[in-house]
């Protein structure tokens, strides 16, 4: 099969997605590190200036840096933990027989369809809304002062949001998982008399591991950079409190037109994201070889 | 476990699955709900769950006031236009990986992964400039073209884990028919992968539908398709919650009904085949 012209026609086959996808990624790549070292502002056209790193040394140096990084690790962090250990608990519950379990399924995974704009608004308007939301009211049922979600906890409202978005994400693939575990195996266990909670750490949890680790993997890249659901429900604030890297360099680039300190920006978003990207491409790299 | 499970433990195991089940699905629920309330109605405490008059009007509202079907046929174009300019280029790609690989196939693989893992704001900058440029902003064929390269690392890879299914030997036998390359790809492999290339394009259509990065930053109303539509409700005047509710289904229903038909692939697609 592997005749040096069936080669040569796999390499002409392959090479039209893989030069554009290079121009798509090398190209625009190469030009914002080159950015990131010129002073270069949209509103002063022509006066562009080799700066060297001074654009780094602001970026990395302005409080408001800080305050989006630990943003970004917060959401990032909390999305992490309550997506995976919900993942879990539901991926459990759903591998048991349930009445109708096929349409649950589908009821709990649909949030992952939904888009992010419709996402946000329907939380920030329809339940956190402080005065005419769900919440207010449920609160208001138990005798509790309602909470004015996005001005008093924003941070943790985006939180809840996303969650919800990413964790029929998790349960599908922890429950894909679940269902090609030896029943065998847990059944013997059962016979050597061990428990529920002993079978779900030595054998069920140990399973997981893999679909975990990947689950963790994946989100993270796309939690690092989330964008919508801050743009349409706080834009960032109030103040800093839901400013994260990625629109943290969406508003020097596109509102304050500072395409230097954006370009900055953007490549410390990239090293972020690279660090976590290496353990994912070693560990698909892996399997590939099975 | 479960062979030995009484009755009893059934059915209350159920109820609470779905408890559990329906408070995910609530937001979902209640924004279908809302959509056929009257605004006033929608922001009334405490809220009305069946008793109230239903009305269609938001849907009417929405397409008068906004011209939602423009949006919609954006939506549409962008997703379908970009899966297809997609498939052109994965299915080809995928073909050679999967029946004449070299050395560097798994290398070309990886690195094809490596771009959809590199976060947007990194190029968004030079990309909106060689748009403004270009005079691509705002045009459903920049748009397409974003969308088509965001997401076809994924195509390629879905493409090819289903090719590698394929039994080399069938290929192998059109060729020494006389079959030459084109008929192979089109007469003999892409038949066989019929399944596969349908999950793949639904995922891509999916993808693109709900891509809220490039589409918010890159429209601003010619080529603008729903999730931009729906981010203008952000900053609202009056009443709005019915109309927003009637918006946001109608947004999401089509991507909804196409994603519970895909739900097995998805696994597949978004893991790269690293969870099977």
């Amino acid at each position: 099969m592997s005749t040096r012209a069936s080669t040569l026609t796999g390499r002409i086959m392959s090479a039209p997605s893989i030069i554009v996808l290079f121009l798509w990624m090398a190209v625009p790549l190469g030009m914002t590190i080159y950015f990131s070292f010129l002073r270069y502002n949209l509103l002063s056209p022509g006066m562009e200036e080799w700066i060297g790193t001074l654009n780094y040394e602001f970026f990395l140096t302005d409080p408001a840096f800080f305050a989006s990084l630990a943003n970004t690790l917060l959401l990032v962090g909390s999305v992490l933990v309550i997506t995976v250990v919900g993942g879990i608990l539901l991926g459990l519950m759903l591998d048991q027989p349930i009445f109708g379990r096929g349409i649950l399924r589908l009821l709990v995974i649909a949030p992952f369809f939904i888009m992010p704009t419709v996402n946000a608004l329907v939380w920030k308007n329809l339940l956190m809304d402080p005065v005419s939301g769900m919440f207010a009211w449920l609160a208001s049922l138990l005798g509790l002062p309602a909470i004015d979600w996005f001005t008093n906890v924003p941070l943790t409202s985006i939180i809840i949001m996303v969650s919800w978005q990413w964790l029929p994400f998790a349960v599908l693939i922890l429950l894909t998982a679940l269902q090609s575990l030896d029943r065998d195996q847990k059944e013997a266990a059962q016979m050597d008399g061990a428990g529920p909670v002993a079978i779900f750490f030595y054998i069920t949890l140990p399973h997981l591991s893999r679909a975990i680790t990947v689950v963790v993997l994946i989100e993270t890249i796309f939690l690092l950079t989330v964008f919508a659901e801050i743009f349409v429900t706080t834009g960032g604030g109030p103040g800093l409190a839901t400013t994260n890297i990625a629109f943290l360099v969406y508003t020097q680039a596109l509102l304050q037109y500072d395409v230097g300190g954006a370009s900055a920006g953007g490549i410390v978003a990239v090293i972020l994201a690279n660090i976590v990207a290496i353990f994912l491409i070693r560990l698909i790299g892996k399997n590939l070889d099975k | 476990m479960e062979n030995k499970q009484s009755p009893l433990g059934y059915i209350s195991f159920s109820i609470f699955a779905w408890i559990v089940g329906l408070l995910i699905f609530f937001p979902i629920f209640w924004m279908v709900l809302t959509s056929f309330k009257t605004e006033l109605e929608a922001v009334s405490i405490p809220p009305s769950f069946i008793s109230f008059d239903w009305t269609l009007e938001n849907y009417a509202e929405v397409q008068e006031r906004s011209n939602y079907f423009k949006f919609a046929m954006n939506s549409i174009i962008l997703a379908v236009g970009s899966t297809l300019v997609g498939l052109v280029f994965a299915v080809t790609c995928a073909w050679a990986m999967a029946f004449n690989p070299t050395k560097r196939t798994k290398d070309a693989l990886l690195w094809m992964l490596s771009t959809k893992m590199m976060p947007p704001v990194g190029v968004l900058v030079p990309i909106y400039l060689v748009f403004r440029d270009w005079g691509l902003l705002d045009t459903r064929f920049g748009l397409i073209m974003v969308l088509f390269l965001i997401n076809l690392p994924i195509m390629v890879w879905m493409l090819y884990t289903y090719f590698k299914e394929i039994p080399t030997d069938i290929l192998e036998a059109a060729r020494m028919d006389g079959a030459t390359l084109p008929k192979e790809i089109i007469f003999v492999l892409l038949p066989m992968a019929v399944p596969g290339i349908a999950s793949t394009m639904l995922l891509n259509v999916i993808l693109a539908w709900n891509e809220a990065f490039w589409t918010l930053n890159l429209t601003t109303s010619d080529a603008a398709p729903l999730t931009a539509f729906i981010a203008s409700y952000s900053s609202p005047e009056g009443l709005f919650w019915a109309k927003l509710s009637a918006a946001s289904t109608l947004a999401v229903a089509p991507i909804l009904v196409i994603g519970w038909f895909s739900q097995k692939q998805l696994v597949r697609g978004l893991t790269f085949g690293a969870v099977k």
